[in-house]
């Protein structure tokens, strides 16, 4: 499954970085907390976050996530798309909240 | 092999340019690429702690065959109790700086798991210097 995919069965909105949307994506991670992210994410993970400054891109690209999807119709700040499209990795939105963009997620991952 | 990185203190903008650096470096060197997501979880959490709660600090990486040693020594409030921030969960973070997401008292203990050593003096006052040693073999 690619971001592209997951944004097409999501029906996300592509803030940022669509260079990235051939990135590979395995799994995902819920978490606001940046250390959390940090220590326990893993390479391939689709971030959900309600989180939209710069330091998420920091985070994404560090931990070579495939993408990070802001939820609740959260916006990603100025710098935060810059750095985004620096990266080449996606930054997406939902108007969805966190728990039932999670679940959908959950769902095509696991059903591949 | 030695480099050094610059931490500038309370700039949030440029937390992480300096282990985003390092990771560069240590993939250019070769280094085995699951040491490298370790390493890389470690510095972040190094630097932002310099962002977060000291003034400025430098990044040095010492690299040779059989370790990879990095030395992240700030100027700053310094650690009063080395044992109790070390705990998973205790943060003084301000409430600007957990909004962002940060102050989860998660750094040091993801520190911790993500070397093989770990070193940290602090002196109240001036500084904290964090020493973490990833061996390579
Ligand atoms: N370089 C430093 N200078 C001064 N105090 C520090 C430094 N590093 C850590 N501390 C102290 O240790 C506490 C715990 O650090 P730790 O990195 O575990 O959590 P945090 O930075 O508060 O939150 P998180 O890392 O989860 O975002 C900090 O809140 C701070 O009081
Ligand atoms: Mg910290």
């Amino acid at each position: 499954m690619k971001v592209k995919d997951i944004v097409e069965k999501l029906q996300l909105t592509v803030c940022s970085g669509a260079a990235g949307l051939e990135r590979e994506v395995k799994g995902g991670y819920v978490s606001d907390l940046l250390s959390d992210v940090m220590g326990n994410a893993n390479e391939g993970n689709v971030w959900l976050t309600l989180q939209t400054h710069k330091n998420i891109m920091a985070i994404a690209s560090l931990k070579e996530l495939a993408a990070v999807i802001l939820v609740k119709g959260y916006q990603p700040e100025e710098d935060t798309r810059n750095e985004s499209e620096t990266e080449g990795i996606p930054v997406l939105s939902t108007s969805l909240p966190t728990f039932e963009i999670a679940g959908a997620l959950f769902e095509i991952l696991k059903n591949g | 092999m030695e480099f050094n990185y610059e931490i500038e203190g309370g700039n949030f903008s440029h937390a992480g340019t300096a282990s985003s650096e390092v990771k560069k470096l240590l993939k250019q060197l070769n280094v085995n690429p699951a040491l490298i997501k370790r390493i890389v979880v470690a510095l972040y959490e190094a630097e932002v702690n310099v962002v977060a709660h000291a003034y400025e600090g430098v990044m040095n990486v010492v690299f040779d065959n059989n370790a990879i040693v990095v030395k992240i020594a700030d100027k700053g409030p310094g650690i009063p109790d080395i044992n109790l921030a070390m705990q998973e969960g205790f943060s003084t973070a301000s409430p600007a700086v957990r909004e962002m997401g940060f102050g989860a008292g998660m750094g040091l203990p993801n520190i911790k798991k993500n070397c093989d050593e770990l070193k940290i003096e602090s002196e109240v006052n001036k500084g904290t210097t964090v020493t973490m040693i990833t061996h390579l073999n």
